[in-house]
């Protein structure tokens, strides 16, 4: 759960850390309380997990990385937690989910995003996973990204739209 | 925008965890052999050529006490224009990408409150008229993100 306080700076920051050498200190000099406490109150959120990381969001296109698929399986109950864990950590898998299946449209049940300069990469990489799956994959198949169509994290409503 | 081997090095490290202290620029500079005005100079333009699409704190919604969910639609191709701007229009739509499936339209809700998912995702399907499949995630095996540059 997060405070008000929390919420003025988690809204301060959503945009983006200033690329300026003491970022911390225009972003609490806006909040109009001081860089120390500032950079306080983002620790305490940070082990809270509130805050994962500071970091870049790359573009995958722009570096070349132009093919995204989303690989779907369909693995059993009952070995999921073991082989989900299998493919999270290949170094090429970079997102790693079990999801519901939404029957009968979707019987995935296994999500893990791949990335490669092109789709003969991708689809190699997607032959390791059906390597590793084996018997216990019973049905399979892939989504390619065709376009970025948003891409803006997450968003805390305005106090306005929060109201409404 | 071409990226030279000190952009690539760059855009590696930043994709980890950047220390909490008053200048963090300057002390990834050191890591990196750079002087901190040239480090910034160059985060800059690859966040100008949209290299970077977003540089920050990734907050997680659900320790917050909301949630993420992915979400899919079978949107018809002559509609896919006209549902997208409906769709996008919502400041809960955090991602969203067009995919080579039936089901061709996949986005993330990122929401306050875990009711907030279901009222996103109801009056996307009220104002398009079209099924939103939610699939919220029940086990994350990795979270890893980084790519090599």
């Amino acid at each position: 759960m997060i405070d008000a306080k929390d919420r003025e700076i988690i809204e301060a920051l959503q945009g983006g850390l200033p690329l300026v050498p003491a970022p911390y200190a225009q972003v609490a000099d806006r909040l109009g309380i001081d860089e120390d406490a500032l950079l306080h109150r983002l620790a305490e959120l940070k082990s809270r997990g509130v805050i994962r990381r500071i970091a870049a969001a790359p573009n995958h296109y722009k570096l070349g990385m132009t093919s995204n698929g989303m690989t779907v399986w369909d693995v059993e109950d009952a070995r999921i937690t073991d082989l989900g864990a299998q493919i999270g950590a290949l170094p090429f898998v970079t997102h790693c989910y079990e999801r519901p299946r939404a029957l009968p449209d979707w019987p995935y049940n296994l999500f893990a995003m791949v990335h490669g300069k092109d789709r003969d990469e991708v689809e190699e990489k997607r032959a390791e996973i059906t390597a590793i799956l084996g018997d216990t994959c019973r049905a399979k198949d892939i989504l390619y990204s065709t376009r970025i169509l948003k891409k803006t994290g997450l968003r805390l409503k305005s106090k306005e739209q929060a109201k409404g | 925008m071409t990226l030279d081997a000190t952009d690539r090095a760059i855009l590696n490290r930043m994709q980890d965890d950047l220390p909490l202290i008053s200048h963090p620029y300057a002390a990834v500079a050191e890591e990196l052999g750079l002087s901190e005005y040239d480090l910034l100079a160059r985060l800059a333009r690859m966040k100008e050529d949209r290299v970077i699409t977003r540089f920050g704190p990734f907050f997680d919604a659900a320790a917050m006490g909301g949630a993420f969910c992915l979400c899919a639609m079978a949107v018809p191709a002559e509609k896919f224009e006209t549902v997208l701007t409906k769709v996008n229009a919502h400041p809960e739509v955090a991602h969203n990408y067009e995919r080579t499936h039936r089901l061709n339209m996949w986005f993330v809700l990122a929401t306050e409150t875990p009711e907030g998912i279901e009222a996103a995702a109801d009056a996307i399907e009220r104002e398009t008229g079209t099924q939103v499949l939610r699939f919220p995630k029940l086990q994350e095996f990795f979270i890893g993100f980084r790519v090599a540059a």
